[in-house]
């Protein structure tokens, strides 16, 4: 196979592919450090030439930075805790025989495939609507008065719809890592007196840890750019303005595209940093 | 102390049952092995006595006490495993000392006897190491350890030396001899390798099926095989076991003769055939003998090196005292 004949043949034909995924990626990003050098605004007088840095310091000395950061890794912390603990005792739920078993895991994972819009649509309007929603009947039958989510409890209602459609992954990939753990060790663990308890902090949570991070990792780089949810509940009103959505009013709502660029630039070195862990452990996983 | 009594211990899966009424007797310091065919129940069996699976019927006591309900953990025995089963983010030293650890033991203590256990198993050097950096011998010794630490009242060994080289199996099967000398502790060692259970132990038991073929010291089994399966599975090469004529004339169904109790002759002999394979070990030499008009092979064991080939004619007598007789159940007759 791996003659010299064969391996140029592959190169040739990878190629392609390989410019194909160079120039979608390189295309935007240079336009994207182009733009945020300059001031650019697209109704008040277009490309108006060069600014050095300044919509750099801009962007991070505008009051609503810090916020923005604050929101996003408010969203990100929750999320993640919310994800992980319950993916753990699920995947451990689901590992279990029971009548049904592949059904159970499709319907558990099934939220992974609706798409963000419309899982934050149907959360907004069948479940947190404050007249008609799921949630507001609930509230009622039990003589409450309804919650009206997404203005009294913004942040939580965003955590509570994005950890819905994320912990079908956290479960996915944390089942996985439970089916591999070997049967004999929680036996031994057993034979030599563990609790329950004590053979999952000990045995089973040890043996989740490289899945745990991996879990932690992959979600943080998606979380970061967690825009549709935002977009459709709250429009980024009531302190959910996240870093992502920062960067779409900066040049949308603000039609300023070099400040909005210049905020791009930080949340790519951002994500960078993220997939640069991710690599390193995925990578130590594969020895 | 460690006597473990079992009484009509059953064993179902559902509908199947693995293990039909079984009694069983193990004294304390005794060195048991439970071996036969896989399949036969065995590892089933030390799973029961473990309390790893529940029984079904019957009762298990331990040095006397009623261990039926009891769980695993309060049994007071240390198991290891055929894979090892050890802890892969721990140290060798955490590894050992988990039991103690468990047991909420005073630290002093733990590391006293993590340093004996370590010194008796020569693993000393390698108590900061994980278990991923160490050979499979290595491994093993630390399974040990961590039944050791623990003063169990028995061992069980669940086929312990399947996952090492032939070589190493060797070295191993001694080291757990020497060790059950040392400490005099009940074990129980489950293999389908009958060169480990004549080597190691004190008591055999085979077992087929769920069924206990028979119980006794290797020689009593190697001597007097209560049956045609015992015969055939004690023993290396195993027995041969003639059916027909010659049986007949010998007064059984099946007449047993083991290799080693047949003399060969280039001219005379009671029985005739054709060389087919001849091995060549030096120590010995093992000829599977074919056209013998009895079974479709004999094996016959000569001592040192005999210069027979393949395609020689080559006469055999069997030593007399030494044929086994069966009758048409295959049960020994006496």
């Amino acid at each position: 196979m791996a003659t010299k004949a064969s391996r140029s043949a592959a190169r040739v034909m990878m190629a392609p592919a390989v410019v194909l995924l160079l120039g979608w990626m390189l295309v935007p990003l240079i336009m994207t450090l182009w733009f945020s050098f300059r001031t650019y605004l697209p109704l008040r007088g277009g490309d108006q030439g060069w600014t050095g840095f300044d919509n750099y310091v801009r962007f991070v000395t505008s009051s609503s930075f810090w916020p923005a950061i604050s929101t996003t890794l408010v969203l990100l912390i929750g999320v993640l805790t919310i994800t992980i603990v319950f993916g753990i005792l699920l995947a451990i739920l689901l590992d279990q025989p029971m009548w049904g078993q592949g059904v159970v895991r499709i319907l558990v994972i099934a939220p992974f495939f609706v798409m963000p819009t419309v899982s934050a649509l149907v959360w907004k309007n069948i479940f947190m609507d404050p007249t008609n929603g799921l949630l507001a009947h609930l509230w009622r039958f039990f003589g409450a008065d309804s919650v009206s989510w997404l203005s009294d409890a913004p942040m939580v209602s965003l955590i509570m719809i994005v950890s819905w459609q994320w912990l079908p992954f956290a479960t996915l990939i944390l089942l996985t890592a439970i089916q591999s753990l070997d049967g004999e060790q929680m036996e031994a663990a057993e034979m030599d007196g563990a609790s329950v308890l004590s053979r999952f902090f000990y045995i089973a949570l040890p043996h989740l840890s490289r899945a745990i991070t991996i879990v932690i990792l992959i979600q943080t780089i998606f979380l970061l750019a967690i825009f549709a949810e935002i977009f459709v509940t709250t429009g980024g009103a009531f302190g959910t303005r996240t870093l992502s959505y920062l960067i779409f009013q900066r040049v949308l709502e603000s039609q300023n595209i070099g400040l909005g660029s210049a905020g791009g630039v930080y949340a790519i070195i951002l994500a960078n940093i993220v997939a640069i862990f991710l690599m390193r452990i995925v990578g130590k996983n594969l020895d | 102390m460690g006597q473990i009594t079992l009484q009509k211990v059953t064993k179902s899966f559902g509908d199947v049952e693995v293990i039909p009424p079984l009694d069983l007797d193990i004294q304390d310091g005794e060195f048991t092995v439970f071996v036969g065919p896989s399949g036969c129940g065995k590892s089933t069996l030390l799973r029961l006595i473990a309390g790893l699976e529940d029984i079904t019927s019957g009762h298990i006591s331990i040095d006397g006490n009623d261990a039926t309900d009891i769980p695993p953990a309060k049994r007071g025995l240390a198991m290891v495993f055929q894979s090892y089963a050890l802890y892969p983010h721990m140290s060798v030293r955490k590894n050992i000392a988990f039991p103690m650890r468990m047991a909420k033991m005073d630290q002093a203590e733990q590391d006293r006897r993590i340093e004996q256990a370590a010194a008796a198993l020569n693993l000393t050097d390698y108590l900061d190491r994980r278990p991923g950096q160490l050979s499979g011998g290595q491994r093993q010794r630390v399974a040990i350890g961590r039944a050791i630490v623990r003063e169990p009242a028995a061992f069980l060994f669940d086929e312990p030396l399947s996952n090492l080289d032939a070589a190493l199996r060797v070295g191993m099967r001694m080291e757990i001899s020497e060790l059950h000398k040392k400490l005099a502790t009940t074990m129980i060692y489950v293999t389908h390798d009958q060169v480990e259970a004549m080597t190691m132990a004190d008591k055999i038991v085979v077992l087929r099926a769920g069924h206990i073929e028979q119980v006794g010291s290797p020689l009593e089994l190697y001597r007097n095989p209560r049956n045609t399966f015992v015969a055939g599975f004690i023993g290396s090469p195993k027995m041969n076991l003639i059916e027909g004529e010659e049986a007949a004339k010998n007064g059984g169904h099946t007449l047993g003769i083991r290799p080693e109790h047949i003399d060969v002759s280039a001219t005379e002999g009671q029985w005739q055939g054709t060389v087919g394979v001849a091995e060549h070990l030096g120590s010995d030499t093992f000829f599977h003998v074919h056209q013998t008009g009895l079974t479709d092979t004999i094996t016959v064991r000569a001592p040192g090196e005999v210069s027979f080939r393949h395609g020689d004619t080559i006469y055999m007598t069997p030593r007399t005292e030494q044929l086994h007789r069966f009758d048409d159940k295959g049960l020994r007759i006496a």
